[in-house]
């Protein structure tokens, strides 16, 4: 099950609330003494509630054409937002420093490692993952390309390795196999299946059905 | 006429869920109410805990609870043996240090980032001693495991006596496996005594095997699943203890708790190639028949345990040579411990063995293939047994043939393409071809669907697909009605996938208990159907999912046969393993690696342009997936020969390059093309399909094919891995020294 996501409204235990208080104590001496409105600040430390609250923030998103209110921690990334709270496990965690490409998702059609963004600066955006990318039974060219030509074996980078070519491609960054492999080279795939990944980018584009 | 499955390029049976997401790795389970945990690791590298403070962590939000040695609760099975003992890191027995990064705490919480941030708050203190985690500076303390003892066949270091003698030293950093799926585990006591993994692993039942020991609670109250794993090359071949840490942390607080560990920590949780140093020393006649080879090698482990493996292995067998010596040694140091990378020791010992070969050849101004094949072992030197297969040569022909190996000039320094000075260079590998046992279970349903089942793994080479091509072929039933279904600790037992020998292993028995299912199945009709009551099971045809008289007159369809008989489903299960011909063969892979060159005559920095490999793994039975398992062992090779390198800061202790950005792991534009050929020729004695293993040799060799290229194109020979630009900054002032 994923984990909630919402606005506790149960009043949490007592030994809780002193310690979410003091952890706002904390995180006010450090930096949210200089960001918060004072007014926030002087209410949270009173009222738990607004504590609750105070810690999530809402962020409106479109994933995978479904709009979604959310109220998400500002410390999530977009990744963990997918994986731990909306069960979108397919965009896959390999680094967490945006140095391998597993986590490759679509924003407003551009890719990008959503480890490296925190789901709150996607306001408004149009998020596609994987999971997204095809409707139905009928799969996306690129992912028949990648069974057809086992663009994979363990399958772990794969769904970046899928979203990150399907961009490579409307980038129009497929125009041979050495402009492929230097444009796909920010998805490593461990199990080394770069020759078979090149040569399906290559039969989608010659087939015409990615312009 | 049935169609042969084996041996056809089909794709991956599992190929679909891999592309949409639908594959649920370890940590894409959510049991209800999951915590997520995070380790807290030390900071020094040998020494003793001295205090934890927790309050500031557990007074952080979200936090559930902080386990360490002062409050785990017991683990039964450490008290078997004493601590001390070289058993392995017993996690939160005591507070002992051992290593740099050796979890020290684990922190559950009700969210991963509250996890983290609160693990960030614990404060250790230690008493710190003197570390040792250079190898070199610490050879003093070298030692022999019984495991590994010396080898001699002939006369000792024979090779002193001969007229043309190489002899030189050959080193290889630390690498770390680094698949890409973080490792971890989640896990769920659902009551005191019955636990339910989700892991990564090569092999669920050992899993099973090794928390029974430490846990003592039934074997059938331990559930693990772990159907798709993203890569491994051998590190999720144990139980590390991190899992055991996450293993007592949900044991604690009665819920399941999920552990990802980070990419920092897998350099220093799950084990890794260990750095090596070695000493070949070869001689031969003038005309270049090899008169003795002496192998030395040595390499590191961590302070509780002996890590071994075959560096020296290949060496005893590889060439008719009548005088071979070797030694192993290792040196512990406050490292935690390896454990075998993708074509372990083999891959190790190769560089040096081939890399010394190719010095030798130049010496003896013989061609470096003409070499090998001069030497060529016809039959096993080191057991005296003939190998069950062996077409090595007809390899080595078809690699030369493919990269135009003739047209070369063999001179070192002497080939330039576009300002670059050109090379090539080539490499032999091998590893033992294995059989373990394996059961797997048959259900045929009366819908004529075939359900196979056994506790085996698929890390990447494609499991599952060769399976149902196996049984396809010995039920004639179509593939797209066969599942194989692996990863399960409930199905029958499966060996860990390891050793190239999954095919062989599961493969046999998936071969094994179809046979048993056609006879039981022939019985049915013979005994049931008028038709079939004169014949016997071996007379009768099994095609398209029919059993059909040998006159071919009469037909019937496996799912008549049980709705006649108002059979829901009919269920078998085999075992199978190997017999005698292990005693009387000598069971080997072998590949041919050849890599063209070029190097840059400014910078030194080297670009492979063209791969040829060539695999004698007996039958393939899949050339889809056998050619994508080549290619990443290639890929694999290409870090190992070039890039990979993890740097240990010898002040601390610690890794200054654990991560993606600065251990470099091949990316797609650091790789070539690749040209892969099979031999393709039944073993005709392993197992039924004549498939010997492929994993391994894929990778083993190639290193030294580069490095020997390398040397053809600029005179330079580079015997430390990985072969970077600074190693060859001399290029402009250096003219062909070693001809």
């Amino acid at each position: 099950m994923p984990q909630e996501n919402k606005p506790s409204s149960v009043p949490p235990k007592k030994d809780k609330q002193e310690a979410r208080r003091d952890f706002l104590k904390q995180s006010s001496a450090v930096m949210a003494l200089a960001l918060a409105p004072p007014l926030v600040l002087k209410a949270a430390q009173h009222d738990e509630a607004i504590a609750a609250v105070f810690e999530k923030m809402p962020v409106n998103l479109e994933i995978n054409g479904k709009k979604m209110q959310l109220s998400v921690e500002p410390r999530v990334t977009l990744l963990d937002l997918l994986r731990e709270q909306l069960a979108l496990t397919g965009t896959k965690k390999g680094c967490d420093h945006g140095q391998c490409g597993a986590c490759t998702v679509h924003v407003n059609g551009q890719r990008i490692n959503s480890c490296l963004t925190l789901a709150v600066m996607q306001e408004g955006k149009k998020i596609t993952t994987i999971e997204g990318l095809s409707s139905g039974d009928q799969l996306h060219p690129v992912q028949e390309a990648f069974i057809r030509h086992d663009g994979f074996q363990c399958g772990y980078c794969t769904p970046g390795q899928i979203m990150s070519a399907v961009a490579c491609l409307h980038e129009g960054h497929a125009g041979s196999p050495e402009q492929i492999r230097e444009f796909m080279s920010g998805n490593i795939c461990r199990c080394g299946a770069y020759d078979n990944i090149v040569n399906a980018i290559m039969d989608v584009k010659n087939g015409g059905q990615i312009a | 006429m049935k169609k042969q499955q084996t041996g056809q390029p089909m794709n991956r049976v599992d190929g679909r869920l891999k592309v949409t997401g639908g594959a649920k790795y370890f940590a894409d389970h959510q049991p209800a109410d999951m915590q997520y945990a995070a380790l807290v690791c030390s900071t020094i590298s040998c020494g003793a805990i001295a205090s934890i403070n927790t309050t500031k962590a557990l007074r952080a939000p979200g936090v559930a609870d902080i386990v360490s040695h002062l409050n785990a609760p017991p683990v039964p099975g450490y008290k078997k043996t004493n601590p001390g003992d070289k058993n392995g890191l017993q996690i939160f027995r005591d507070n002992r240090i051992y290593s740099n990064g050796q979890p020290v705490a684990i922190v559950v919480a009700n969210t991963m980032e509250r996890a983290v941030y609160a693990a960030s708050l614990v404060e250790v203190q230690y008493n710190q001693e003197t570390h040792y985690t250079n190898m070199e500076a610490s050879m003093d303390k070298a030692f022999q495991n019984n495991r590994m003892k010396d080898y001699s066949r002939g006369e000792i270091n024979a090779w002193q006596k001969a007229p043309v003698t190489h002899s030189a030293q050959y080193t290889i950093p630390l690498e770390v496996h680094n698949p890409m799926e973080l490792a971890g585990i989640i896990a769920h006591w659902t009551s005191p005594d019955t636990l339910t993994l989700y892991a990564k692993t090569q092999g669920v039942k050992s899993v099973q095997e090794t928390i029974q020991e430490l846990f003592e609670i039934p074997e059938q109250n331990i559930t693990v699943h772990s159907r798709f794993v993203g890569g491994a090359f051998g590190m999720a071949l144990r139980v590390w203890p991190l899992e055991i840490a996450t293993i007592l942390a949900a044991k604690k607080i009665r819920k399941p708790v999920k552990l990802v560990i980070t990419r920092e920590q897998m350099f220093t949780l799950v084990g890794y190639r260990p750095n090596s140093s070695q000493t070949i020393s070869m001689g031969a006649t003038a005309d270049g028949k090899l008169t003795g080879i002496t192998h030395e090698a040595v390499a590191i482990t961590s302070p509780y345990e002996d890590f071994t493996e075959g560096i020296v292995a290949m060496t005893k067998f590889m060439y008719d040579c009548p005088n071979v010596n070797t030694r192993y040694q290792l040196v512990p140091l406050n490292m935690s411990t390896p454990i075998w990378m993708r074509g372990p020791g083999e891959a190790t010992g190769s560089f040096a063995l081939e890399s010394a070969i190719d010095e030798l050849s130049y010496k003896l101004k013989i061609d470096p293939l003409q070499l090998r094949i001069l030497n060529h072992a016809d039959t096993d030197p080191e057991r005296n047994l003939p190998f069950s297969s062996k077409y090595l040569k007809e390899a080595y022909q078809i690699g030369a043939e493919k990269i135009g190996w003739s047209s070369r000039n063999p001179a070192p320094r002497s080939m330039q393409e576009n300002g670059m000075l050109a090379g090539y260079g080539m490499s032999s590998g091998t590893f033992g071809a294995y059989r373990g046992k394996a059961t797997v279970s048959a259900i045929l349903k009366a819908d004529g669907t075939l359900t196979l089942q056994s506790a085996a793994a698929d890390i990447g080479p494609g499991t599952a697909t060769a399976m149902v091509q196996i049984a396809a072929d010995v039920t004639g039933i179509s593939p797209d009605k066969i599942t194989f279904m692996l990863g399960e600790s409930s199905f029958p037992y499966a060996p860990e996938q390891g050793g190239s020998a999954t095919v062989s292993t599961v493969g046999s028995a998936v071969s094994d208990v179809c046979h048993t299912l056609l006879k039981e199945l022939a019985n049915l009709a013979i005994s049931q159907v008028p038709a079939f009551k004169q014949t016997t099971p071996e007379q009768i045809i099994y095609e398209d999912g029919q059993l059909i008289t040998a006159d071919r007159q009469t037909k019937i369809t496996h799912e008549a046969l049980l709705q006649q008989q108002k059979l829901p489903e009919v269920k078998v299960t085999a075992t199978s393993q190997g017999g005698e011909e292990r005693k009387k063969y000598s069971m080997y892979s072998f590949s041919v690696h050849f890599a063209k060159v070029h190097v840059h005559p400014t910078t030194g920095v080297v670009r492979i342009q063209h791969i040829v490999s060539v695999a004698d793994a007996g039958a393939i039975v899949n050339t889809k997936t056998a050619r994508s398992q080549m290619i990443g062992g290639v890929v694999g090779g290409i870090g190992m020969a070039l890039t990979e390198e993890a740097i240990l800061d010898h002040r601390f202790g610690r890794f200054v390059n654990n991560n993606y950005a600065d251990y470099h792991v091949p990316v797609n534009a650091d790789t070539p093309p690749t040209d892969v050929y099979f031999v393709n020729k039944k073993d005709p004695y392993i197992n039924p399909m004549g498939s010997k293993g492929l994993g391994e040799i894929a990778l083993i060799g190639f290193a030294a094919a580069v490095s020997n290229a390398v040397f053809h194109a600029t005179g330079i020979r580079v015997r430390d891995l990985p072969i970077t630009p600074d190693k060859l900054l001399h290029i402009t002032s250096t003219e062909n020294t070693n001809t």
